[in-house]
């Protein structure tokens, strides 16, 4: 069984100088991204803040420094159902939302990102073999995915250069997840391993993504979250001039604008959610336009969070330079930003 | 034997929170501020659910008195294992008023009507810090109590039970039916996983009020006043032992 000790947080052994867990311990009792759940959703959000607070916070650091895909710390996760999510129970699967999903996630963003992010993709891996495997092939791979004994990947081909192809050896953030070209050569894949039918793949893929962009953009919302609250503690905390930060009103009205693009791009991660659990025409459009949003937002929030701390945010002993590296990417995969203009706009253009 | 446990959880303002006390100093802030359910009672719920698992009792009932929203705190405690929940609905000045000895003669009642065999409860809540509750419980029913616990094995008919207390730790045994209070290192308790959060959806939660079982939960104490604890003063330097002496002999300290 997963446990957790909710009352030794603070004694945690930590080489940093700041706590995380006393931090992320005060982001459990924020109820502000409670706000509009159901009691359920609400159960799920605790769950996920606890996990993210006490197995995941504590280590991101180390995670991110010493380059650890945390094994054993995601099969503790999906041991509580985080392995496939929206993914249906007859195959091991927590069979909840997509809002479910949005949730979770952020919640667990703020733990760690990468880890998270991860985690989203094997989710969004699960789901596809779940929606368009065949009853074989669902019943071979989804349990061993969704209790993560086995771990997915999403790769992406392309003719001429990609971002998959060069080898990705140092990356700036998303240090705890190894991206890495794959190469398959004369490799001979059994159509009993192909899901759905020849030709279908490149529809597949893309609607994978549209959950992925919500999941991705969940989150950044996760890391935006946790960098309000810490810079909000910084302000309250750090005196210039006499008295705290806090008292100066440029940084009063950035953390307000902080704290209200956080909230937009909560509400339209999860209307998009919403849309695309209830399969509405405007789904794709609209998970675009809540990747597009809150990943640009929330990489802003993130990055003004760290000039608010001054030299401070600048070193590694603070984890908000970490939630800055980690979430710059999602401005990047899943599709571009740029690539999720070009949907938008075609989808506003070619309305009749 | 019924192979009953009653588990009491008490719905409390999350241990995270920054307390702050009401202008008029009535009490404690609790409008809009986060609660979850009493750390020990975590506890409590977690040891419940793992005998349920060894075999060795056969229900665990989850009674919470409070509100309406403290059927949110028996939820958790579904979503941890327990198999239903008994609310006792208090509300209101009552619910302002509710103290250990209201509680402990409301679980002597239910322990009654439900035929327990065992209540677990945690050692005290986080809000009042009483540590009474289980105490009056086992008073009020004439039954061992085994509190501080942080070992329990049930032997037959009979409880082994290790209690931390001042001078190190204590073992016991003592008959069932008995009050068992959970301290910190009993256990560590599990998170609900996502599939249980489901199911806990369906489980029964019956609301009774004090009255169904024959309580009265007036109140024989008045709180005055509620004060935020005195400022931290700034101390003071000293440069030599003699120097720190003669302050300690000013302050009236030696």
């Amino acid at each position: 069984q997963t446990t957790r000790n909710a009352l030794s947080g603070d004694k945690l052994g930590n080489n940093q100088s700041w706590s995380p867990v006393s931090v992320f311990n005060v982001l459990r009792s924020l109820s502000a991204a409670s706000h509009g759940l159901t009691d359920e959703q609400k159960e799920f959000q605790k769950v996920a803040f606890d996990f993210a607070a006490n197995e995941m916070a504590p280590h991101m650091a180390e995670w991110d420094q010493k380059e650890i895909f945390p094994v054993e710390t995601m099969r503790k996760a999906a041991q509580l159902g985080f392995g496939g999510i929206y993914v249906q129970p007859d195959v091991g699967g927590s069979g909840l939302s997509r809002l479910d999903t949005s949730i979770i996630f952020e919640a667990l963003s703020t733990g760690c990102v990468s880890t998270t992010a991860y985690i989203s993709i094997h989710n969004m891996c699960a789901w596809m073999i779940d929606s368009y495997g065949n009853k074989e092939q669902r019943e071979k791979f989804c349990p061993d995915l969704c209790s993560m004994e086995k771990f997915a990947s999403y790769c992406l081909t392309e003719p001429g250069e990609s971002a998959c192809e060069k080898t990705a050896e140092f990356f700036v953030g998303w240090n705890c997840q190894p991206t890495r070209a794959v190469i398959f050569e004369d490799c001979a894949v059994p159509v009993a391993n192909r899901l759905g039918e020849e030709g279908q793949g490149f529809n597949i893929a893309m609607k994978g993504l549209n959950g992925g962009r919500i999941n991705i953009a969940s989150c950044s919302l996760g890391a935006a979250h946790a960098s309000v609250q810490l810079a909000r503690d910084h302000l309250l905390v750090r005196k210039q001039f006499g008295e705290t930060l806090s008292n100066n009103q440029f940084l009063q009205f950035k953390l307000a604008e902080m704290a209200t693009k956080l909230v937009a791009s909560r509400l339209l991660i999860r209307e998009a959610a919403q849309a695309l659990q209830e399969d509405r025409p405007d789904a794709v459009a609209i998970c675009s336009m809540a990747k597009l949003f809150a990943t640009d937002e929330c990489f802003n929030i993130c990055n003004q969070a760290l000039q608010m701390h001054g030299g401070y945010g600048y070193l590694k002993d603070y984890a908000v330079q970490q939630f800055v590296r980690d979430i710059r990417v999602h401005q990047i995969l899943e599709g571009t930003n740029e690539v999720m203009r070009m949907i938008i706009s075609r989808n506003l253009l070619s309305e009749s | 034997m019924s192979g009953r446990v009653l588990v009491g959880v008490k719905r409390v303002i999350d241990y995270a929170v920054k307390i702050r006390v009401k202008p008029d100093n009535t009490g404690v802030v609790t409008d809009g501020v986060k609660h979850s359910m009493n750390p020990f009672c975590e506890i409590a719920v977690e040891e419940a659910v793992k005998l349920k698992e060894k075999k060795l009792i056969k229900e665990v009932v989850a009674v919470s008195c409070g509100p309406q929203q403290s059927q949110e705190t028996i939820r958790t405690a579904l979503a941890m294992g327990a198999d239903r929940g008994i609310h006792v609905d208090v509300s209101g000045k009552d619910y302002e008023n509710l103290g250990p000895l209201q509680v402990s003669k409301i679980l002597a009642a239910l322990a009654k009507q439900e035929d327990a065999q065992l209540i677990l409860l945690g050692k005290q809540a986080i809000d009042d810090d009483c540590n009474q509750t289980g105490q009056m419980t086992a008073a009020l029913l004439d039954w061992p109590q085994g509190t501080f616990a942080s070992e329990v094995s049930l032997e037959g008919d009979k409880i082994n039970l290790v209690r931390e207390i001042d001078g190190g730790l204590e073992h016991i045994k003592i008959n069932t039916p008995a009050v068992i209070t959970a301290d910190l290192r009993l256990n560590t308790p599990r998170y609900a996983t996502l599939p249980n959060i489901m199911k806990a959806k369906k489980k029964k939660i019956a609301t009774v009020k004090p009255a169904d079982l024959g309580v009265d939960v007036t109140s024989r104490l008045e709180v005055l006043k509620v004060e935020e604890p005195p400022q931290r003063q700034a101390g003071m330097k000293v440069e030599t032992v003699e120097d720190l002496v003669v302050k300690l002999k000013e302050a009236g300290r030696v």
